[in-house]
């Protein structure tokens, strides 16, 4: 007993290296960190460009900015308001999910879980060549190609589902050319590659215990997929859909073809040519715009870049969240 | 309870698998009375796990499973025409080796996951969780949590909410492959008195690696073997004890006192 108390000395802490030892180690681990600090720099200094040039405008427009729906350049002083704008994309946006999402997860199942070997590697590179394609191209075929076919569509659900608000015209004289709608579809082709792969390689992760679980319990392949497989990934499909919807809000080209710009709000008419993008704006205006203009247009490329960002943020919550018990 | 269901025989006749141009088991004929247990045992790749997919039309869902023979319930032929796959796994339940409860859902939707998958309703469903829980003697440990996720619990617990999932569907046969081979001594100990028990009210299948474990558990066992190249198949098949304490067949006399696999 009467050891125990004497003072034992302090044990001395060894110290431990976990750091890089030897040079080759060194080496990559700079070059490496380098790289990864040169993607935070990059991202910075994209920002600081984008307020500096955007600061003018900004300035002198002030908060109506977001929220006007007037753009002027032969006032004094010019009027740059870019509210119509930015619901468009958030609007054509969210359609080009609305579309693509039912498509993609189908598609992905197909891929994981029916498709032979050999034909589900075939249709998933054929789904990711489908994102290699350029978006002029899209945007083109879009317009040669695909929008009066949209516009067959858009005339059947005007004259079958007319009397609800979203699929209403003020006038039918346009051909349903120019809407949000076709805009939504040519986003959604675009984003189907993403969504898929994604959703693809969730599908693929997930146990396969499970899926004969729900099987040997007398499910069909429909309830399993319902209640066990889309649950279980449902957290990492919503993060490729807004990370394809991120996508679908810079998308630029491809849209600026079929859509028709105009600055008023489309509270949700979508086959009403009204509207517009942010990013369909700016490369319209882009062209013929003076010194004043230019910075307006900036400002609205430094709207776009926050919401994109926001959107990324909010999916990762969001994935995060919906799995709680991968934490472990 | 469950007095309307009465367990049932299952037998299997002239039962042979391929997958693809390979074939893996050839023509076992097998028969497992109504409240036995019996366990089927034999080295990794002799086929018994297959076998056992096979009672369920599990293996159907592997890519180039073909069959021959047939499986009877209660003299039905599960292959047959009154038969679809869904039909059949609702009145034959299935454990597996890994515990696999559905991660989204909480310890009471396992057990009703089943009904909801086949699509019928859960009537007065907090009898059957309480009932199936108790079954699978594990309604005292989670009674009191039971909305907690289901993937809160220990592996054994796990295992034991998976053969309480599939004994809430009130299966005339239940087939476990390899249920214990992830558990320590003690939940694998829990689970075999739970075997025991419910072999008063159906009949049991079980995959086991484990010779002690076949002997603990089963009234018969049937011994599979795959020698190279060739198809597995029963090498051995009979009451438990004749199995282990007076083999007929030499490599069973071999397997059973540990000389190989």
């Amino acid at each position: 007993m009467s050891e125990s108390s004497v003072t034992k000395p302090a044990p001395v802490r060894r110290k431990l290296s976990a750091g890089p030892l030897s040079t080759g180690d060194k080496l990559f681990f700079g070059t490496a960190s380098i790289a990864a600090n040169f993607a935070f720099v990059l991202v910075a200094t994209i920002l600081i460009f984008l307020l500096i040039q955007a600061l003018p405008a900004l300035s002198s427009q002030g908060l109506p900015f977001i929220f006007g729906t007037e753009w002027n350049n032969a006032k004094d002083p010019i009027v740059m308001q870019i509210g119509p704008m930015i619901w468009g994309s958030l609007l054509i946006g969210a359609l080009g999910v609305v579309f693509a999402t039912p498509l993609a997860v189908s598609l992905a199942y197909l891929i994981v879980f029916m498709l032979p070997d050999r034909s589900s590697k075939a249709a998933a590179s054929l789904v990711d060549l489908l994102a290699a394609l350029p978006s002029v191209i899209l945007g083109l075929w879009g317009l040669l190609v695909f929008t009066p076919v949209a516009a067959q569509w858009s005339s059947i659900l005007n004259s079958n589902l007319g009397w609800i608000p979203l699929f209403q015209v003020s006038t039918v004289d346009n051909g349903f050319l120019g809407s949000p709608f076709i805009a939504g579809w040519i986003v959604a082709i675009m984003i189907v590659p993403i969504i898929t792969s994604i959703t693809r390689e969730v599908f693929s992760q997930l146990d396969r215990d499970l899926i004969n679980g729900a099987l040997a319990l007398g499910g069909s392949r429909l309830s399993t997929f319902r209640r066990v497989i889309f649950p279980t990934s449902s957290g990492a499909v919503v993060g490729g859909v807004l990370l394809g919807l991120g996508r679908a809000l810079g998308e630029t080209v491809a849209i600026f073809y079929v859509l028709q710009l105009s600055f008023d709000f489309n509270w949700g008419q979508i086959l009403e040519p009204k509207g517009g993008a942010v990013a369909s704006m700016i490369l319209s205006k882009f062209g013929e715009a003076s010194q004043a203009e230019v910075s307006g247009l900036i400002a609205a490329g430094l709207v776009l870049f926050i919401l994109t960002l926001c959107i990324n943020f909010v999916a990762s919550v969001i994935v995060n969240r919906a799995q709680p018990w991968r934490k472990d | 309870m469950n007095s309307s269901i009465k367990a049932s025989t299952l037998s299997s006749e002239n039962v042979s698998v391929w997958f693809g141009q390979r074939q893996v088991l050839s023509d076992v004929n097998l028969v497992f009375p109504a409240n036995k247990v019996t366990a089927l045992i034999g080295p990794s790749g002799c086929g018994k796990s297959t076998f056992i997919r096979t009672l369920n039309r599990m293996h159907e869902l592997i890519p180039g499973a073909g069959l021959a023979g047939s499986v009877y319930l209660d003299g039905e032929d599960i292959y047959g025409q009154d038969f679809d796959a869904v039909s059949v796994r609702i009145k034959i339940g299935m454990v597996f080796q890994k515990p696999n409860p559905f991660p989204t859902m909480t310890i009471r939707d396992n057990i009703l996951s089943g009904l909801r998958l086949s699509g019928r309703k859960a009537e007065n469903a907090d009898e059957v969780v309480e009932n199936s829980l108790k079954r699978a003697s594990i309604w005292n440990e989670v009674k009191d949590r039971l909305n907690d996720q289901a993937i809160s619990l220990s592996g054994g617990q796990q295992q034991r909410l998976c053969i309480a999932r599939s004994l809430a569907m009130n299966p005339q046969v239940l087939l476990l492959d390899e249920p214990c081979s992830a558990l320590d001594p003690g939940s694998t100990r829990r689970i075999e008195e739970t075997i025991k028990e419910l072999s008063s009210s159906m009949t049991i299948v079980i995959v086991t690696h484990n010779m002690q474990q076949a002997q603990r558990v089963s009234d018969q066992t049937a011994f599979f073997l795959a020698d190279d190249n060739t198809p597995g198949g029963v090498v051995e098949f009979g009451a438990t004890e004749q199995v282990f304490s007076g083999p007929i067949d030499q490599r069973t006399n071999d397997y059973v006192n540990g000389h190989f696999g």
